[in-house]
């Protein structure tokens, strides 16, 4: 029975045909049959957060979901953060406070942090602990995760109104302040 | 994992149809936060996946002061947080599934699925037996609606037969000062399986002293959640005293059956249904009296 479908999903703004079985889990799919291999493996079942994707704008563990229920659904990776050769601002925040050791939690905590941006253009220092719960490191004890993308908040809120320099709360829209009208979020 | 089948039906006849046709040896798939990983584990290995995720019953959450709460099964946690009648009128149910593990669970799992995972530590069926919420279930055999307290007959196992799918949760509209409150322990901050879990919902008399209904859950804290009536029964008529409550208390811990396990022994699960209930019912009573003003 080892029966293949075809699913078509957008990834990374582009739409994909891919066959797969219908038992494999999205990360299997992303990894396995795209080799997309950004997304880790860690525990397989929802603690680690090493696999997280951003699917129709919600941090999702694609350890968890299988590839078939992907099907028609936008999904985000970590290989879609960067724009060409230029980092993506959480990255470069990530390299500039070494918020990372060995790494392998780190594609999940940045797609974790891109959702909770996307939605959250200023977030606490709470919400963005909450907003990595889901994410486990072992080497760098948070803070720098967190420093990180503390930072990375205040360069974005810069960089959509570039003559405030970096604005308050208030006036941080943009596409992020869509998204969170849309979803409500807080 | 094994090889399996995959159907993502559209409608409610569809899912209804395709459960019917295979049996046990169909499952349908809600969040999947449960279940792909006891597909992993090996403990159920159904030849037919059904996801219900497309089916537009499943999925809504509508409300209204006539006609209460329709929940739909599958609607991911997440939405429920998000949705403000939810949060306004429900914020007990609503701070349970908002418990549940992190942001990325939230995303995919569902209530439908906490209750029908047959968990006795589900963090939302407590709240939902405070709210005496109904199950409305539908199968090869027609439709049925059945209590959620009740539902759980033991550890991972419900009421549901083979083929038959839990649609949508109905909750009655709330009173004019009612509210409930869902808190539970944890040895940690976040991301842990309840050690006791208690909700609470009260609705107080037009002086907001008099206590007109009141019903308490309890989980983790036996085979099955726990709908305490003792215990609520207790309360109605009273003022919500410091007595009365503490009265409550006891009667929640006495219909409490724990076990000593890795998290908690018996006798400290018992002393926290205590003081959890105590909480719960303040918690709920100081809502209710400021749903007065909305
Ligand atoms: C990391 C992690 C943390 C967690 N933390 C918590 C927590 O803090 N508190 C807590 O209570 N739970 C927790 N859980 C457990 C889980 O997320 C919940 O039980 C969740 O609510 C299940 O919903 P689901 O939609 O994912 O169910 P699924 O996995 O899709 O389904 C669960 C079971 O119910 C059946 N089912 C689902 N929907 C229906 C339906 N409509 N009709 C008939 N049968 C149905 C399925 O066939 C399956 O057997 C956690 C899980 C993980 C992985
Ligand atoms: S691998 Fe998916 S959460 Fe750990
Ligand atoms: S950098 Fe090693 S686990 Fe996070």
């Amino acid at each position: 029975m080892a029966n293949k479908v075809i699913v078509e999903i957008n990834i990374n703004g582009d739409p994909v045909e891919l066959l797969c079985e219908p038992r494999q889990s999205l990360l299997e799919v992303l990894r396995d049959v795209l080799e997309l291999t950004g997304s880790k493996e860690g525990c397989l079942t929802g603690d680690c957060g090493a696999c997280t994707v951003v699917i129709d704008g919600r941090p999702v563990c694609s350890c968890l979901m299988l590839g078939v229920e992907a099907a028609g659904k936008n999904v985000a990776t970590v290989e879609g953060l960067a724009s060409g050769m230029s980092l993506h601002v959480l990255q470069q925040k990530f390299l500039e406070h070494a918020s990372l050791q060995c790494g392998i939690c780190t594609p999940g905590v940045l797609m974790s942090a891109k959702a909770l941006l996307d939605r959250n253009p200023n977030p606490t220092e709470a919400e963005i602990r909450y907003a990595l719960a889901g994410n486990l490191c072992r080497c760098t004890g948070y803070d720098k995760i967190v420093r990180a993308v503390t930072d990375a908040a205040a360069a974005l809120a810069g960089r959509t109104h570039p003559a405030h320099g970096t604005v308050p709360s208030e006036t941080a829209s943009g596409m992020a302040g869509e998204m969170l009208a849309k979803g409500e979020a807080k | 994992m094994h090889a399996i089948n995959y159907e993502a039906p559209k409608s409610l006849d569809e899912a209804v149809k395709l459960l019917a046709a295979h049996g046990e040896k169909a499952r349908p798939l809600s969040g999947g936060t449960d279940l792909l990983i006891q597909l992993r584990a090996g403990t159920r290995r159904p030849e037919f996946v059904v996801d219900i995720k497309q089916i537009p019953e499943l999925t809504r959450i509508s409300f209204s002061l006539q006609h209460g709460l329709r929940l739909g099964a599958a609607a991911p946690c997440i939405s429920i947080h998000e949705n403000s009648d939810m949060r306004k009128y429900y914020p007990g149910l609503t701070e349970a599934a908002h418990l549940i593990g992190s942001l990325q669970i939230q995303s995919r799992a569902t209530v439908g699925g906490n209750l029908c995972n047959g968990s006795p530590a589900a963090d939302t069926t407590p709240a939902l037996i405070a709210l005496g919420a109904q199950a409305r279930v539908i199968g090869p055999k027609g439709e049925r609606t059945v209590p959620v307290d009740g539902f759980c007959l033991a550890p991972g196992r419900t009421v549901l037969q083979p083929g038959e799918l839990l649609v949508e949760f109905h909750i009655p509209a709330p009173e004019r000062h009612s509210s409930d409150a869902y808190l539970r322990f944890i040895p940690r901050n976040e991301m842990d399986i309840a050690v006791v879990g208690v909700g609470a919902a009260l609705s107080l008399d037009v002086s907001d002293d008099r206590v007109v209904e009141a019903r308490i859950g309890l989980g983790a804290v036996g085979p099955t959640p726990i709908f305490a009536a003792e215990a609520s029964k207790s309360l109605i008529g009273k003022t919500l005293d410091a007595a009365a409550i503490e009265n409550a208390a006891r009667l929640a811990i006495a219909v409490a059956t724990p076990i000593d396990d890795m998290r908690g022994t018996a006798e400290f699960r018992r002393h926290v249904v205590g003081v959890l209930t105590r909480r719960t019912l303040a918690k709920a009573a100081e809502r209710a009296r400021e749903a007065n003003q909305r």
